[in-house]
């Protein structure tokens, strides 16, 4: 809502206070002032001057020389190249020193050697439009009396003449207070805050129409759907006399961002902005049947706009109709087929209220929120249509515009009821924290315009303050007017004490995290959304199941469409990037989201995963990444875990990929990206990458540490190397050796060579065994005989030998 | 032999004086089985029984001395030997070390873990919820109801007409009431999703910090003081809030809040855009509608939520003028932190 302080002022006098306190206090009481703009200073030095003579430009064929009675002693003499000049003629003359939109100065000068003291100018020198001035012309000096501002003093400032001077605030009106989306709102506002007093001029009723002629004899209004039309009130202007609306008027829309049109239009205009009921003016030839009609839109059924758009409309749509078409979109729009003309001789103004969700949807879908459907959406008091509508026929009487036909017709089937709360100091005062008086609050909600009884103890609301309904509602009319800084800051004494700790698994979450990082990895926060087509990019098959995902109906775009099921396409793209921009070994890890589908109309899974990526120039980092795993592993305390050769991956080289698990649990996925999936990302060189089921990982962890006992006796430490086929695992070789002897205390696999000596296809793995008794040391027999039954073990079930 | 005796006691410290042979083989030639010591001694069988004490005790002081002597001596060279192999095994201090890499949180990560060590200390505990949510706990039960013009002012994304991507962490307050009764004193911090385009300042994800608390006589003094606290947590002790009034539908009063600047105290610098204060919070009274429909009864209780952007404190915090960076997850950004 922009606010003209030339128009606030009169209602309520602030001229004492400078704009930026007016905007800190507006904002503290609860009216946010976004900014403000002071108009018309860029415009200085511009004075009314009468051309006396015009004589040609000796040296310049396109020049001509006036003289200018400015009002001083002595004419000034001012060359143009203007054509629409003549002796007599009444213009604005920007003098030496002038200042002009756009940072123009004037400057005394010569022109092909004649002085010329300053310039004439056009209206868009002067930062004005066709629409402020009409009858001006656009490429050519105002001629005044064009403008019908002829009678204006030589040496009288064009400044002030035009009324170019005014301050405007820009507020940010919260949705609930529709009411002051308006000047006589903020006033009202305006002189509760600075404690000055409202002035508000009661409006004339129109005087009565001299050949007696009635609303009845024009029109007649059906309110159909009356669930979302609360009130319609509509009155009849007949000869009409469409012209320019004085500049006093176009000056105060101007200033509040609306373009003047014409007479009629700007009323309405000017109306909605000063009473906040926005309004609307039918040409009355254009209703056939001399009937209004509320209803709803039938589908399909066209309409055109003001604007010249044509629209489909539908049924949830309400459209004010006359016998045969829709001739508005109510709250939104008028259409063109019913719009004031300069021919317009019979107007018929509407001043209604309508269901704010029906307005906001219509106009949300047909895209066309309007300065009408933005207040209408807001809920508008139906107590407001009659003085707005009488502000019009006042306004309309006093710009002679034409003859106010008597009565009114006004379809209101549900009164609006006044509502009544109670007003409890003591209730208000322990829920804010704050002292104060029965007295003072009952004063404050007096100054804001509700009603309070003799006792102090009720109040009424006003009937444009839907939104104070409770207890809370007063409480904050009360505080903002006090003053929210007032508050002291108290530390919920008498609030029972609450524990502040992290869950187990926020705990868990934490180490993990922390762990990532300290053994190297940088954390990355990833969109949860992705395009459909980043699963083509990691190479899911048309029927994987991660394809089917939950899908937002409004996207913003294709990439930005699809929950992820998976978290592998953005830690691609994350180290993809990277790789662009020349980042080299890198290593990343994202803790975050994936989002599974369940049943229709129920919310989807959101398991957490953990995402492991590495960047690396060479194919090697596979037991990198392994490395890691086993680390959080072994972090979580989780049982034995089981790596499994998983060729089925598609993301994944089909040699170079492992799934973990935990008994049956699995954990995870990890191993080298496909080289397609590297390629589709535009990485040349190594991508690892892994994909935990932190939920499961959680639920396999460690849950109570128990100690045990450190081993007493020394364990005796035999190595072998075995050579063996490559198809041979090396996890199936550790676990023959540990069952195959109860003295096997731990195996660990520290070599694997494959060479010419060993042959192709073959490898040879180096083995270091502890043998240990709990309850004894063991002797060098004992072990050897250990060794034996685990050679035979090998040989047996895996058919491998000694080297 | 008494003079045998002294004529090695002498000979061996001469020698031992300027060793020109290596101690080892001075110590076997006076001490060793074959050495000139050890024969005197052979021929102590010799001596009458008044003599041999005496002698004997002579040859041990004797031995006891060249022993000493070569010790030192042994001790001093060993000595020199690690003085000269130290200085050869000097480095240079300055080289750079092994190159040992933490990893680095995200600056977001960074500013939640701080914010919420904050409120945990404050008594608070935290709690996450769906981000694809009902339509129901993201508006309805906050006293949003359809067509309501709150509506519009976070576009949201929708999966069907019940379902969305939860556009504010305000639904996870609903969840807790209706499956807690009071007393409540929960922060939740997460992804919310708004359909705005990226550029510099608006992302279509986010995140945000929702704190509720909910008890008998919760005051709006106690909203000033909690945030009061926080904010001197977060910003610095020496930091003042300010409370704006402001709406929200489930709130009621509502306050926008804002910290004085922290990098310039509140006189006016480049990133309050000279106003002194920024914007951090959002807060206010929990509407009594919003109580009743979680099941608590208004009359009993009351309580204060606010909300926080968490990238909006990033942001501030780390001076970083694009929110584009936090989502690229360039390592040459995310080293920084």
């Amino acid at each position: 809502m922009t606010l003209s302080m030339k128009w606030l002022a009169d209602y309520t006098d602030v001229s004492d206070i400078t704009i930026k306190e007016y905007c800190d206090r507006m904002t503290m009481s609860g009216s946010k002032v976004e900014g403000y703009e002071e108009l018309g200073t860029d415009v200085s030095g511009v004075i009314c001057g009468k051309i006396l003579k015009i004589d040609r430009h000796p040296n310049a064929e396109r020049l001509v020389i006036c003289q200018v009675d400015v009002g001083a002693a002595e004419p000034l003499q001012i060359i143009t190249a203007a054509t629409n000049v003549f002796e007599g003629a009444l213009v604005p003359v920007a003098v030496d020193g002038a200042h002009l939109p756009g940072d123009v100065k004037i400057k005394r000068g010569k022109l092909r050697g004649e002085v010329s003291e300053g310039m004439f100018c056009s209206i868009a020198e002067l930062g004005l439009t066709l629409h402020d001035m009409p009858g001006a012309i656009e490429d050519g000096i105002l001629i005044l009396s064009d403008v019908g501002l002829g009678d204006i003093p030589l040496g009288a400032d064009m400044v002030k003449e035009l009324g170019l001077r005014d301050v405007v605030v820009e507020f940010e009106i919260t949705s609930n207070r529709p009411d002051c989306l308006s000047v006589l709102g903020l006033a009202r506002e305006t002189a509760v805050t600075f404690g000055r007093p409202l002035d508000l001029p009661p409006i004339k009723k129109p005087a009565p129409c001299p050949d007696g002629d009635c609303i009845e004899n024009y029109l007649s209004v059906d309110v159909q759907n009356t669930e979302k039309c609360y009130r319609y009130s509509a009155r009849v202007v007949k000869n009409v006399k469409i012209g320019p609306s004085p500049l006093w008027l176009r000056m105060k829309l101007r200033a509040s961002g609306v373009r003047p049109i014409n007479n009629i239009v700007d009323i309405t205009n000017f109306v909605m902005l000063e009473y906040g009921q926005p309004m609307h003016a039918f040409d009355y030839r254009c209703l056939d049947g001399s009937k209004i009609v509320v209803r709803s839109a039938g589908d399909g059924e066209e309409f055109v706009s003001l604007d010249s758009i044509p629209h489909t409309l539908d049924s949830s749509m309400l459209v004010i109709a006359d016998e045969k078409k829709a001739v508005a979109l109510a709250g939104v729009m008028g259409g063109e087929n019913s719009e004031i003309t300069d021919s317009t001789a019979t107007v018929v103004f509407e001043s209604a209220t309508f269901h704010p969700g029906s307005v906001r949807v219509t106009a949300k879908k047909l895209g066309m929120r309007t300065e009408s459907s933005s207040r209408f959406e807001k809920g508008l008091d139906s107590e407001n249509t009659m003085p707005a509508l009488d502000r019009a026929c006042e306004m309309v009487e006093l710009l002679g515009a034409g003859e106010i036909v008597n009565g009114t017709i006004d379809v209101y089937p549900v009164p609006k009821e006044k509502v009544k709360l109670p007003l409890d100091a003591d209730v208000i005062n322990a829920f804010l924290g704050v002292n104060l008086t029965q007295e003072y609050m009952a004063e404050t909600m007096k100054k804001l315009d509700f009603e309070v009884s003799d006792d102090l103890g009720t109040i009424t609301v006003p009937t444009f303050r839907d939104d104070v309904r409770c207890m809370n509602d007063i409480a904050e009319e009360i505080l903002r007017m006090y003053g929210y800084d007032k508050i002291q800051a108290t530390l919920s004494s008498s609030a029972t004490p609450t524990l502040g700790a992290r869950t187990e698994r926020q705990n868990f979450d934490n180490t993990l995290h922390d762990t990532l990082v300290g053994m190297g990895m940088n954390e990355i926060e990833t969109f949860s959304f992705i395009s459909p087509s980043w699963y083509d990019k990691i190479r899911l098959p048309a029927d994987d199941p991660r394809r089917v995902g939950v899908v937002i109906s409004n996207p913003l775009g294709e990439d930005t469409s699809v929950m992820r099921t998976t978290t592998l396409p953005s830690m691609l793209k994350v180290l993809g990037d990277n790789y662009n921009v020349k980042n080299r070994d890198v290593k990343l890890f994202e803790m975050s989201k994936v989002y599974l589908p369940t049943e229709p109309d129920k919310l989807p899974g959101e398991p957490a995963r953990l995402t492991l990526g590495i960047l690396t120039p060479e194919n090697n980092a596979f037991y990198a990444m392994k490395g890691y795993i086993e680390a959080i592993l072994a972090l979580a305390g989780t049982e034995e875990p089981v790596f499994r050769a998983c060729a089925t991956e598609p993301t994944f080289h089909p040699g170079r990929c492992a799934e973990v698990y935990v008994g049956d649990v699995r954990i995870g996925v990890f191993g080298e990206a496909h080289p397609a999936v590297s390629a589709a990302y535009g990485i040349e060189g190594g991508v690892y990458l892994a994909e935990i089921a932190t939920d499961a990982l959680y639920d396999c962890r460690r849950t109570a540490i128990v100690y045990r006992q450190i081993p007493k006796h020394p364990a005796i430490e035999r190595d072998f190397s075995f050579v063996a086929g490559e198809a041979v695992e090396a996890a199936s070789v550790a676990s023959v050796i540990r069952e195959a002897d109860k003295l096997v205390a731990s195996v660990s696999l520290f070599d694997i060579y494959r060479g010419p000596q060993i042959g192709a296809g073959r490898k040879s793995m180096s083995y270091a065994v502890m043998l240990r008794a709990a309850d004894r040391t063991l002797t060098d027999a004992e072990a050897d005989e250990a060794v034996t039954t685990i050679l035979e073990a090998l040989e047996n079930k895996l058919g491998i030998k000694l080297r | 032999m008494r003079e045998t005796l002294e004529k090695i006691r002498k000979e061996a410290m001469e020698a031992l004086a300027s060793p020109t042979a290596e101690l080892e083989e001075l110590r076997i030639r006076y001490l060793g089985k074959k050495g000139e010591l050890t024969a005197v001694l052979r021929g102590m069988g010799k001596l009458s029984a008044e003599e041999r004490p005496v002698i004997g005790q002579l040859a041990n002081d004797v031995r006891a001395e060249i022993e000493q002597k070569i010790d030192e001596l042994a001790t001093a060279a060993k000595g020199k030997a690690m003085e000269k192999k130290l200085a050869a095994e000097k480095l240079d201090v300055t080289v750079p070390g092994d190159p040992i890499r933490a990893g680095h949180f995200h600056p977001l990560a960074l500013v939640q873990r701080q914010l919420e060590d904050i409120f945990l200390g404050m008594g608070y505990s935290i709690v996450d919820g769906p981000e694809v949510e009902y339509d129901y706990y993201n508006f309805q039960a906050l006293n949003i109801p359809p067509d309501h013009p709150a509506r519009d002012t976070q576009d949201t994304f929708y999966i069907t007409d019940n379902i969305l991507l939860r556009s504010q962490t305000s639904p996870v307050q609903a969840r807790v009431m209706e499956k807690t009764q009071p007393p409540i004193k929960i922060i939740s911090p997460g992804r919310v999703y708004r359909s705005d385009a990226v550029d510099a300042t608006h992302s279509p994800l986010f995140h945000q910090l929702e704190g509720l608390v909910i008890d008998r006589g919760i005051t709006m003094g106690d909203l000033k003081g909690a945030l009061e606290m926080f904010a001197k947590r977060m910003f610095g002790e020496q930091t003042k809030i300010r409370f704006r009034p402001h709406h929200f539908p489930f709130t009621e009063p509502s306050a926008e809040v804002d910290v004085s600047c922290f990098v310039c105290g509140g006189t006016g610098c480049r990133l309050c855009k000279g106003e002194g204060w920024i914007e951090i919070l959002g807060a206010g009274m929990v509407h009594p509608n919003v109580l009743r429909n979680c099941g608590i009864d208004p009359e009993v209780y009351s309580g204060f939520a606010f909300g926080l952007g968490i990238e909006r404190i990033a942001l501030l915090k780390y001076h970083i003028d694009d929110m584009r960076l936090l989502y690229e997850n360039d390592i040459r950004f995310l080293n920084q932190f």
